[in-house]
């Protein structure tokens, strides 16, 4: 039987230590981490650097093409992407829930790992806290992020009227492989969760003019169109014949009464580039395996007053206007 | 509160019964509609099946809009 | 059967009503009375594939808005008391009682679980053998019988913690009280799809006799609806009123008499109050006396007086005598997000649905 995590897991111990050792290091392994210090000491970089952070909780912490910790390195190197930098560095902290499983800390860190080798930046730093039984749900990951970019950071400052938006893959595999995992909707779905790095480096060497890049987690597209014409006081159109939504990924949305454009995705994002580069982005993205069905979506366009922020053109022709998500999306059977 | 999804029975034992839409799975009761085959397609409530699907009437409706519509472009 | 929402069928049909309103003498408003048709109309935008002269209207078809807050504040005295784990449908839980809504109460620590489907409340009272598992029935002819089978199988094994909160109501009296109405001015009826499946066709002929309008049963794709408004459309233009099942791949004549039986088997019919349309005589359903200690109403409470939001108008929203946003408070007090009335929270209330997808004038 696998071990259970105890309150002294976290009480900077003995049994602490022999979790860090036994648990942690093996699979992360890398020289600042070995070194077990206070804080880790990199090497000089040359660019201007892009630091995030963020927090992690999914229910289950095992789905179907992906876990936890894989999802904690990918969502932050995907925010580094976004402003078009390459990740260099995470750190990492776990809050466990006391009688969490050992074993779901093995996949949990070895998923991280993973995540790592793909996107060539490690993990440099961690910590673990260990809370009362009840006052957590197994476990949480927070994580920071060091990346240095490229070129010039990109920013919803550089749109304007005429860009074209694209979207790199089918919509809202993620967030309905968690939710069909979630209501025992079993099925052929699998998580898109994965490290976007390598698929923006390519579209940024080509030398398509990107003026932005958002990655559609929660929310979904909708959510991220709308925030992007809330700040640039633009609208943007999207077609929905045009946003790749997989067959399996809508039936699971029809039978819980969601909308696809609402939900997240972990390995999607959408690439707003300026007039007449559409075309030559489409061919970058597709020509890569986490791209090979990317599209072409919307178009951003200027608001006149009183006009919606986002709207899409529905497949009978009309438009309609896409809101913010209104609380957690929850299943409805109306 | 009526949302309502037409799936397809892949197999039952007595009144629980699998669907299947487009690759993803749901077990269902067949406890309002007892007399389901598999193969049918059935509509889904709220994890009940509720009817079974007359295919053929579907596809009579959707023949008759299409000579409307072949009608049209001729 | 994809077949039903072929963008091409949807151009031919529209094409095919604006030309069969051409010979309309006069605007014509059709109502809807199924929350699910409120949300499918708007979701694909149907009402601006549609003449100008003919209107499409929300009735009382959103269970969760014709809901009264007295029954919600019920469900929260409940969910206050530790003894009870309180099961419902995800489109209750933001729904606001005269203080609060279930949601809050959750944040609070009130034990309040989100269930797919009343079976799912079955397998937490099994779960949870120390506790009362408490259903929150809310819902038409289309989720009466899987709530009555629900208790059914509590019967079965045996679970004496398992209770339900029945606030159903049944269609028919509704539409009764809605066309006897004087003041309604409408041309034409779109019945609930799924609520027909259950009780068939057979349903509306009484009441249709006694008022007659033209009125078709309807499916919820585009394709369905558009069938549904030229219908209504032609029976106006030939001054006809008949009852037209458009919906034959899963409405019968008779319904489905397995489910229907079971739902008699459990349930009696009782009067019932609705949100905006008051007191209709046989229009709820309460368990009947060989299940009467499964009715969580039995629990001692205490209540608020149940407090309708000031300047709501979701009563005349739900009589179709008003547009959401001829609401005073619509879009300014109350949104999706600071709701004051439960026609803006749930999913396909007639509010929300012209919030999220109406409400910008110059979209199209």
């Amino acid at each position: 039987m696998s071990g259970r995590i105890v309150l002294a897991h976290g009480g900077g111990g003995r049994l602490t230590r022999e979790l860090v050792r036994s648990l942690f290091i093996p699979p992360l392994t890398n020289e600042y981490l070995a070194e077990l210090g206070d804080a880790a000491v990199l090497p000089p970089v040359s660019g201007r650097l892009a630091f995030t952070t963020d927090a992690f909780v999914v229910d289950p912490p095992v789905f179907p093409g992906g876990d936890l910790g894989y999802l904690a390195v990918c969502g932050t190197v995907n925010d580094l992407a976004m402003v078009g930098a390459k990740p260099i560095a995470l750190s990492w902290a776990l809050i466990l829930e006391e009688g969490a499983d050992e074993d779901l800390l093995r996949t949990v860190t070895a998923g991280a790992s993973r995540a790592c080798r793909e996107v060539g930046a490690p993990i440099v730093a961690g910590d673990t806290k260990v809370v009362p039984r009840g006052k957590g749900d197994r476990a949480f990951v927070t994580t920071a992020g060091l990346g240095v970019v490229r070129q010039t950071p990109l920013s919803d400052r550089l749109l304007c009227p005429g860009d074209e938006v694209l979207v790199s893959g089918p919509v809202g595999d993620h967030g309905a492989t968690v939710l069909a995992a979630r209501h025992g909707l079993g099925g052929e779905l699998v998580s898109d969760v994965a490290p976007l790095w390598p698929l923006v480096d390519k579209l940024l060497a080509s030398g398509v003019e990107v003026h932005a890049l958002h990655d559609p987690t929660r929310g979904g597209v909708a959510t991220v169109c709308y925030e992007v014409a809330e700040r640039t006081g633009l609208r943007v159109e999207l077609e929905e014949e045009a946003i790749p939504v997989r067959p399996s990924v809508r039936a699971v949305m029809e039978v819980l009464g969601l909308d696809p454009l609402y939900v997240a995705c972990e390995g999607r994002f959408l690439a707003f580039v300026a007039a007449g580069q559409g075309e030559k982005a489409l061919a970058v993205l597709r020509g890569h395996p986490l791209g090979q069905q990317a599209n072409l979506v919307g178009k951003v366009k200027l608001r006149q007053p009183g006009e919606a922020p986002v709207v899409l053109r529905t497949a009978f022709g009309p438009l309609r206007p896409l809101d913010l998500l209104s609380g957690a999306e929850l299943p409805r059977i109306c | 509160m009526c949302l309502a999804v037409p799936m397809k029975l892949v197999s039952r034992e007595e009144l629980k019964g699998v669907v299947e839409l487009s690759g993803m799975r749901r077990e269902i009761s067949l406890m309002l509609l007892p007399e389901a085959q598999v193969g049918d397609y059935v509509l889904v409530h709220a994890g009940y099946a509720i009817a079974q699907v007359d295919e053929r009437e579907a596809e009579e409706t959707l023949e008759l809009l299409r000579e409307a519509l072949a009608g049209e472009e001729a | 059967m994809n077949g039903f929402a072929d963008p091409r069928l949807v151009r031919t049909l529209a094409r095919a009503i604006a030309a069969e309103a051409e010979k309309l003498p006069r605007p014509v408003t059709f109502m809807e009375v199924c929350g699910t048709h409120t949300n499918a109309i708007a979701a694909a935008g149907l009402r601006r594939l549609l003449p100008s002269h003919v209107r499409l209207i929300s009735g009382p078809g959103c269970p969760v808005c014709v809901t009264p807050v007295g029954y919600v504040d019920q469900a929260m005295a409940l969910a206050e008391d530790p003894r009870n784990l309180v099961a419902t449908f995800g489109d209750l839980l933001r729904v606001p009682a005269s203080s609060g809504s279930l949601e809050q109460a959750r944040a609070t620590g009130c034990d309040v679980r989100v269930v797919y489907s009343p079976r799912d409340a079955v397998d937490l009272a099994a779960a949870n053998p120390d506790r009362r598992v408490v259903f929150l029935g809310v819902g038409f002819e289309t989720t009466v019988p899987t709530v009555a089978a629900a208790v059914l199988e509590a019967e079965k094994r045996g679970l004496a913690n398992f209770f339900v909160l029945s606030g159903h109501k049944v269609m028919p009296p509704a539409l009764e009280a809605l066309l006897a109405d004087p003041a309604l001015r409408l041309e034409g009826l779109i019945l609930p799809g799924h609520v027909s499946v259950i009780i068939g066709a057979r349903a509306y002929r009484p009441v249709l006799a006694r008022y007659p309008i033209p009125a078709v049963i309807s499916g919820f794709t585009p394709v369905d609806v558009l069938r549904t408004v030229l219908e209504l459309t032609k029976q106006v233009v030939e001054g006809r009123a008949e009852l037209v099942n458009l919906y034959g791949r899963v409405v019968r004549e008779e319904g489905n008499l397995t489910a229907w039986g079971m739902v008699e088997k459990v349930f009696a019919p009782c009067d019932a109050r609705w949100r905006g349309l008051g007191d209709i005589a046989g229009s709820g359903l309460a368990l009947r006396r060989p299940f009467a200690s499964r009715d969580a109403g039995q629990f001692a409470v205490t209540l608020p007086t149940p407090r309708e939001p000031a300047g709501c108008r979701c009563g005349d929203v739900l009589r179709g005598r008003i547009d959401p946003p001829e609401c005073p408070l619509f879009a300014t007090a109350c949104t999706p997000d600071t709701a004051a009335g439960a026609c803006m929270v749930s999913a396909e209330g007639a509010c929300a649905a012209w919030y999220r997808h109406e409400r910008f004038a110059g979209v199209a």
